[in-house]
């Protein structure tokens, strides 16, 4: 009975930020609506990462590479070869899914600090390789390149950014609906009990090396699809956009939203996107410095991050509410 | 129709006096020391066979080595005919081998619940596709995973506490936690690591009843290694001894309990 309550709030609650969430680009300013469009972008990288990070246990200093990937194969698919922009969003999902796990293989054999700086090594590189010279016919080298806007299809009565949004987020919607599946199940227990104790897990016959290996690909193919529609939504990809600030900026993100959470990425992309802004509204001179006191102040006030603050706090309201109900029942009788 | 009965019936009496688990002259050593030394022994379906001795005897090697965490130097182990060193780690609960850890091991974010789904793992079928997609597969394997969890719950009075992360209870209650995570797999062969470890003369008793419960519902054979030397005796057929990686005796508790060899192994005495 309590499950089911807790259930049917959750499900309200999702449908009200669905509604909230669709209603946005008709009632901002296009620059407003382009923001929320990077964080619907950012939400389904930081899913990604946080499947890996927070569930699976295996940190990634380097995922910034794999939203680079996803937003140059975006890039270079409609530039070269003029394919339409909604057939590059999976192909940059399986393209980085593939590069995702292939990574994932000899991860299997570093942990802790040391997967750490080999996932960094992948992200420190990524802006060189995409300059390099052999590449440039593709890739722009350091001038990168410039996509068009796509129109809304079907004759809809709105504007390109208007559209851009909307299509981010039916994508996003899909993304954390299979995110949401995968992690309630068999395999997200399976990703969990990897992370609290991997000899255990392998004696209750999890096979170990392929769930990581898996989740690192579709770790990866999160953050390819979220480069991808980052790459439309911006309309311009170069090197010096994918540096390794990047995939700190999204460990940052998960953190910040909260490790093995699902509603936490949303609060991360929120925070990724607006607190760089809001910190150099605040000093032009230090915005860096502004941004660290942000930080600082999340990990004090919300040390299980955002999403585990809320959680408290709607643990709070409801035993609240219960004990009044209880209250009112003993009065009754 | 009867005759095939009959058949059944045979082929069952056979197999209740068959040998599960074969060890043949396992040799386990560490750098310098040696863990097991040539350790023979065999346990038969049905029964409930104690593995004692005292500290740093080998118990807990020979139980890694059973779930293929240890690689042995010599000797083979057979499960139901089947060379263990040619099974891979995580296939070992496939074949029907559980276990429990002496040092808990138990997925310590999960909830109780969550915990005992995991050791359902390897009978349930559905990998990243299927769940993500929400296959039909995932759809008729979920409801028995839950089905089979309740009932587990239900069977180790873990319903109270079913909901709180495994890291939050009492040693005992962890130590019950595990059982349960073990059974979920629905093994043959039982391995409990000093099960009783922890716990007051009153929760040994209800932890007696609990084993031998277990191990009528669930017809399993069991290979019980415990320091409380009043619960070995009573609830194994039979009892084998480790001393310095050696086995020293092997018989019924009550052979056992009058083997000269065993009581200078506990009492330490020299000649
Ligand atoms: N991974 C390991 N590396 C090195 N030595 C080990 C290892 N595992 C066990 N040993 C050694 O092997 C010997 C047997 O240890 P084991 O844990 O099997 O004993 P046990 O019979 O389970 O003892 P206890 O009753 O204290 O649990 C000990 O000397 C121990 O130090
Ligand atoms: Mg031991």
């Amino acid at each position: 009975m309590g499950g089911l309550y807790v259930n049917r709030t959750r499900l309200i609650l999702v449908a009200l930020v669905v509604v909230l969430a669709c209603a946005l680009p008709f009632v901002l300013s296009s620059y407003r609506v382009f923001q929320f469009n990077m964080v619907l972008v950012y939400a389904i990288v930081l899913l990604g990462l946080n499947m890996l990070t927070g569930f699976n246990g295996q940190i990634s200093l380097g995922h910034g590479a794999f939203y680079a990937i996803g937003a140059y194969v975006a890039a270079v698919l409609m530039d070269h070869w003029g394919v339409p922009y909604w057939v590059t969003v999976p192909v940059a999902g399986v393209i980085c899914f593939i590069a995702g796990f292939l990574f994932g293989l000899p991860a299997l054999r570093l942990h802790g600090h040391y997967l750490a700086l080999a996932t960094f090594a992948l992200g420190i590189s990524m802006p060189q390789i995409l300059k390099y010279k052999g590449l440039e016919e593709w890739t722009g080298g350091v001038q990168g390149i410039v996509i068009l806007k796509p129109e809304a299809p079907f004759g809809l009565n709105i504007s390109q950014d208007q559209w851009l949004y909307l299509f981010t987020l039916i994508i996003a919607l899909v993304m954390f609906w299979l995110a949401w599946n995968l992690l309630r199940g068999r395999i997200g227990r399976a990703m969990v009990a990897i992370r609290d104790h991997p000899i255990a897990a392998e004696a209750m016959g999890i096979d170990v090396a392929a769930v990581k290996t898996l989740t690192f690909g579709v770790s990866a193919l999160y953050a390819g699809v979220g480069g991808a529609l980052g790459a439309i939504v911006v309309q311009f990809v170069a090197p010096d956009s994918f540096v390794a600030l990047v995939s700190i900026t999204f460990l940052i993100g998960i953190v910040i939203g909260g490790l093995a959470s699902i509603s936490g990425v949303i609060y991360g992309a929120l925070f990724i996107q607006f607190v760089p802004n809001i910190a150099d509204e605040i000093s032009k001179a230090a915005p860096w410095a502004v941004y660290g006191l942000f930080l600082l102040a999340f990990i004090f006030l919300a040390p299980a991050g955002i999403a585990g603050f809320v959680r408290a706090l709607w643990a709070r309201l409801t035993t609240g509410s219960t004990r009044k109900k209880r209250a009112a029942q003993t009065q009754e009788t | 129709m009867a005759g095939s009965i009959n058949t059944s019936k045979v082929a069952e009496s056979q197999q209740a006096n068959s040998v599960l688990l074969r060890v043949a002259g396992i040799t386990v050593r560490f750098g310098g020391i040696v863990a097991l030394d040539d350790v023979s022994f065999d346990v038969r379906r049905g029964e409930i066979a104690g593995l004692i001795g005292p500290n740093g005897a080998g118990k807990t090697t020979l139980f890694n080595c059973l779930s293929r965490l240890y690689d042995w130097q010599n000797g083979s182990i057979e499960f139901e005919g089947t060379p263990l060193a040619d099974v891979r780690r995580h296939r070992v609960a496939e074949l029907g081998i559980g276990r429990t850890f002496q040092n808990l091991a138990l997925f310590k974010t999960m909830s109780v619940r969550d915990n005992i789904k995991v050791g359902a793992h390897c009978r349930s079928r559905g990998g990243f596709l299927a769940n993500a997609l929400r296959l039909p597969l995932t759809g008729r394997e979920e409801p028995k995973v839950d089905a089979r969890t309740e009932t587990l719950i239900e069977l180790l009075e873990l319903g109270e506490v079913a909901d709180i992360p495994a890291v939050d209870l009492p040693f005992g209650t962890q130590k019950r936690v595990e059982l349960g995570r073990a059974i979920a797999a629905q093994p043959s062969l039982l391995l409990l690591d000093e099960p009783a470890a922890g716990l007051n003369h009153q929760e040994v008793e209800t932890f007696i009843e609990l084993i031998r419960r277990i191990h009528e519902e669930l017809s399993l054979t069991i290979l019980l290694v415990e320091h409380h030397m009043n619960l070995v005796m009573r609830v194994s057929d039979r009892v084998f001894v480790l001393d310095f990686g050696r086995k020293i005796a092997d018989g019924t508790p009550d052979e056992i309990r009058r083997d000269p060899e065993v009581i200078r192994a506990y009492l330490g005495t020299d000649s």
